[in-house]
């Protein structure tokens, strides 16, 4: 076998190496990669210092892969010469490896532009996971954080480093964003989508000196003015790294230059990715790279027969609620028709331009739904002479599987890995593909830019016969994601009230579903720090009361424990007389229901009573039920009056996903049913025995073991550790006997009393957070939270005749 | 009847963003939304159960009435949800003078309801 040496373990070189592997095995394969890591996804690194990713979550070939297929993989290892007469390469290492053919992918390095001080400590590139990881761990609340450059990179790494917490400016060259990509006005739009967001703009400013002693303290610009920054980030392009090419006498221009069947000047040589420049263009993004692997493997495979025929740029900007694509080539010129569509109230801007009746040139900012039917537009030349009068609009279409059928087979589906519409198909039909991962998995489709997930959704939806859906239920249309998910972005992005939440990522408007659903998990989230929107919650927690079928509204006074005295019971049924209430009741939970206030006697019977809330209208802590215990009882073997009452003081005024019900009981003879609980604590000879998930309404389920203890204070801090687990990790609505159910009490624990030390007391933590921002619902009679709350509006105007 | 009889009933600052507020005007509970651009007012009983309109959820032009979450649009008076709901809720005009709301009604109707409720006043003077 012949020995292939890959020098560069990246994307355009791993892409290679997998399209040479599903020819016949003709090589021994060794890649050096002078970073650590394994393959991962680069262009994924600005979701990754937005805390959507991790470092793991972006690795496309783990060291698996390398073992499986026989590669010999060396990390962390730079080739620092080239002999091609020898045909060696030798590694910074002081290593001599021979080769029979060799590949260049050595991709491309950050460019700085000359400016002074660039070599001050915080200054830094945005192009490796070592970088991502740096400006991860120097990005702290309130940190002044520069980018030089406002193209597709420098405006991601802005985006990222806002959401770490830093005060974020973009300095830009020239004075219109990404203008590589956008005309002057898309330019406009992204800038005021950008700043609208916090991140502040400098454009038209050219950087002369990054200031300050060992490390920096600002910047300084050529019209004198400074701006002042801890750190600074360096994205104002890439250039291609030639010189190990140019070391080995390989032709170089601007990049490694390469003909239509990827071969070098030297016919050992090959070259593949960003480095390499063909018919005088370099490329930068992902897609190329791909197609280029593709042609490359054939030819090195002695498969020859394809060729190379450049590819149509294609760029999306990946920031989460920033939409922007760009693709073609769209500068005027003659005999070029531009259509365009603007929406400044929804900051949406939408450019064609037409060449010969034939798409040349598209750019999209604020609603990129729409990119792959102009990519197919490009890719294909299609005539649009019958489509004119549809071209921003595509014609209403009730029928989902609309837009994929109206895909030709050869069309690409993933511009990234390239895809078509057939080859999906084929893999639905001929390989039993029903979800996207499988999909995913056997095709490689969505895994560059993942901005075809949806298309690809759609085809399985519409081909497969069994189609399943990958991603769980989604919360609702309104904010179509999965409920962890979403519990994902609103902490990393930082979000900290419903409106924000539905304006960038739902429909702006949401409803009676997904607010509640929203506000409970912000409140959490955020352990009661964020923006609480009374217009996002059910009236019951706007007014604190439990609404009934006439529009009055019941009172439940806290009673903790069941344990009450002559003094309150006094006071109860003071305000039964005071209010005419039209009935008092026991309710089953140990309590005392005074039923038929009107709303605008709450805050008084509130007052009168001089009880806190008891939580009966909202999705929280409801009480404890307990038996006397061993106070009074002859059988009782632990005082679970005391613990029922200390279990309900610690979780009071406290939100969850659903009520939360508990008991105490002093033996297992179970008078308060702490076994039918969401939170149970049953006495036994020694101990306690902690109980969770149980039910006692629609259905009946008897609560599972989470653990046994020895003292009052463990048993105490287990059912704190499953409260705070349920409330961070439960669904909107989902009572604790489905989240147990759902999990499974296996995993329970073990993310609960057998986790580690360190979990356990950051579940405490938060709880003990939140606790310590809770207040009594009830205070607000005093001072209510809108001068409206509670009392009718009185006209202004008298209507008298 | 077209005649309309303009009434100023509270100063806008006093119904909150998405959010409903009540208000007795003659004989009539009307409900006031503050839809962010705008005000609509309706009546403020739902056609199923009769529930307090004023005290939903408020969803793009739509209330979901608390007690059995039928959608109501505000500006129609039609019912949204359940599909096959039957009845339709009164909608009133509205517009903004000063920051004050005014609203609509019917200028005849109007008497009615005056009258009525001049007549309660006298009784319980």
């Amino acid at each position: 076998m012949k020995r292939l040496v890959v020098v560069g373990n990246g994307m355009a070189g791993m892409a290679c190496v997998e399209q040479i592997l599903t020819y016949a095995r003709r090589f021994e394969i060794a890649v050096f990669g002078d970073e650590t890591h394994v393959n991962y996804n680069r262009i994924m690194l600005s979701s990754v210092l937005a805390g959507e990713r991790t470092a793991d979550d972006i690795v496309l070939n783990p060291l698996e892969w390398y073992r499986r297929n026989d590669i010999t993989l060396r990390l962390g290892v730079r080739i620092v010469a080239v002999d091609s007469r020898l045909k060696t390469v030798t590694g910074d290492d002081g290593t001599v490896t021979p080769y029979d053919t060799l590949l260049l992918a050595t991709g491309s390095s950050p460019w700085f532009p000359p400016i002074a001080g660039l070599d001050k400590e915080s200054v830094f590139a945005f192009r490796t996971l070592d970088d991502t990881r740096e400006l991860l761990s120097r990005s702290q609340r309130g940190t002044r954080a520069v980018v030089i450059g406002g193209g597709l990179l420098g405006l991601e790494a802005a985006r990222g480093l806002q959401i770490q917490g830093c005060d974020v400016t973009v300095v830009h060259l020239l004075d219109t964003l990404m203008e590589r990509q956008l005309d002057r006005r898309g330019g406009e739009y992204l800038s005021a989508k950008m700043e609208s967001l916090g991140v502040r703009l400098l454009l038209g400013r050219q950087t002369t000196a990054i200031v300050g002693d060992a490390s920096v303290t600002g910047l300084a610009f050529s019209d004198g003015s400074s701006v002042e920054a801890d750190l600074v980030v360096v994205a104002a392009g890439i250039r291609p790294n030639v010189d190990l090419a140019r070391k080995a006498g390989v032709h170089v221009n601007r990049g490694i230059v390469v003909n239509d069947r990827m071969e070098t000047s030297d016919p050992d040589i090959f070259a593949v990715g960003e480095c390499v420049e063909h018919n005088g263009v370099c490329y930068g993004l992902v897609a190329p790279l791909f197609e280029q692997g593709k042609v490359l493997a054939a030819t090195i495979t002695g498969n020859g027969g394809s060729a190379y025929a450049g590819t149509v740029q294609a760029a999306k900007l990946k920031i989460m609620g920033v939409d922007v694509f760009s693709a073609g080539d769209w500068s005027d010129g003659q005999g070029v028709e531009p259509v365009s569509y603007e929406d400044p109230a929804l900051g949406i801007y939408k450019k064609l331009v037409l060449r010969d009746g034939r798409l040349a040139g598209v750019m999209l900012v604020g609603e990129t739904s729409d990119s792959h039917r102009y990519m197919d537009w490009l890719r294909t030349g299609a005539d649009l002479a019958d489509r004119r009068r549809h071209l921003l609009f595509p014609p209403p279409a009730d029928d989902v599987g609309l837009d994929a059928a109206e895909m030709a087979d050869g069309a690409t589906v993933c511009g990234c890995v390239g895809v078509t519409k057939g080859a999906i198909i084929a893999a639905i039909h001929e390989r039993g593909v029903n979800t996207l991962s499988q999909l995913k998995e056997c095709t490689r489709a969505s895994t560059g830019c993942g901005s075809c997930t949806g298309l690809c959704q759609d085809l399985l939806r519409a081909v497969a016969p069994e189609f399943e859906e990958d991603a769980k239920k989604v919360i609702c249309a309104c904010v179509p994601f999965a409920e962890d998910k979403l519990r994902e972005i609103l902490r990393s992005q930082r979000l900290r009230s419903v409106q924000d939440v539905l304006e960038i990522y739902g429909n702006g408007v949401g409803c009676e579903v997904c607010k509640p659903a929203l506000s409970y998990m912000l409140d959490m989230l955020w352990c009661g720090d964020h923006d609480e929107d009374r217009s996002a919650r059910f009236i019951n927690d706007r007014v604190h009361a439990n609404i009934q079928k006439d529009g009055t509204f019941s009172v439940v006074p806290r009673i903790r424990g069941g344990v009450t005295n002559p003094d309150e019971l006094r006071r109860i049924a003071d305000v039964a007389d005071k209010y005419k209430v039209r009935m008092v009741k026991i309710t089953g939970s140990q309590r005392i229901d005074l039923l038929g206030i009107r709303k605008e006697d709450l805050p008084n019977v509130w007052a009168d009573l001089g009880m806190p809330s008891g939580q009966a209208y909202t999705k929280g802590v409801r009480m404890v039920k307990t038996c006397v215990g061993t106070d009074f009882c002859r059988f009782g073997t632990q005082d679970s009056i005391a613990a029922g009452i200390e279990m309900e003081s610690r979780f009071e005024q406290l939100y969850t996903p659903h009520k939360v019900k508990m008991g105490a009981v002093g033996c297992p003879r179970n008078c308060a049913e702490a076994t039918v609980k969401d939170i149970g604590l049953v006495g036994v000879e020694g101990g306690w025995q902690v109980v969770v998930g149980g039910a006692a309404g629609k259905g009946v389920r008897k609560a599972d073991l989470l653990t046994t203890v020895e003292t009052t204070g463990a048993a105490l801090e287990a059912a704190e550790l499953f409260f705070q687990y349920y409330r961070e990790n439960g669904n909107y609505l989902e009572r604790t006997y489905d989240f147990v159910e759902r999990l499974g009490i296996e995993k329970v624990r073990k993310e609960t009393v057998y986790a580690p030390e360190p979990v356990r007391r950051a579940l405490l933590d938060r709880l003990k957070k939140s606790k310590a921002r809770a207040r009594d619902a009830w205070l607000e009679g005093r001072a209510p939270k809108h001068p409206t709350q509670f009392i009718p509006l009185q006209p202004i105007d008298t209507v008298l005749a | 009847m077209s005649e309309q009889r303009w009434i100023r009933v509270t100063p806008c600052g006093n119904v909150p963003p998405r959010e409903g507020r009540a208000v007795r005007i003659g004989g009539r509970e009307i409900a006031i939304f503050n839809l962010g651009d705008r005000f609509l007012a309706t009546d403020n009983s739902c056609p199923h159960r009769s529930g307090p309109l004023c005290d939903g959820i408020v969803t793009g032009a739509a209330v979901v009435c608390p007690l059995h979450a039928w959608k109501i649009n505000l500006e129609t008076g039609a019912v949204e949800r359940p599909a096959g709901g039957e009845g339709c809720v009164r909608t009133y005009p509205t517009r903004i003078d000063d920051g004050v709301i005014l609203i609509g009604l019917p200028a005849g109707d109007v008497t009615g309801s005056e009258r009525a409720y001049a007549s309660a006043r006298a009784l319980s003077a």
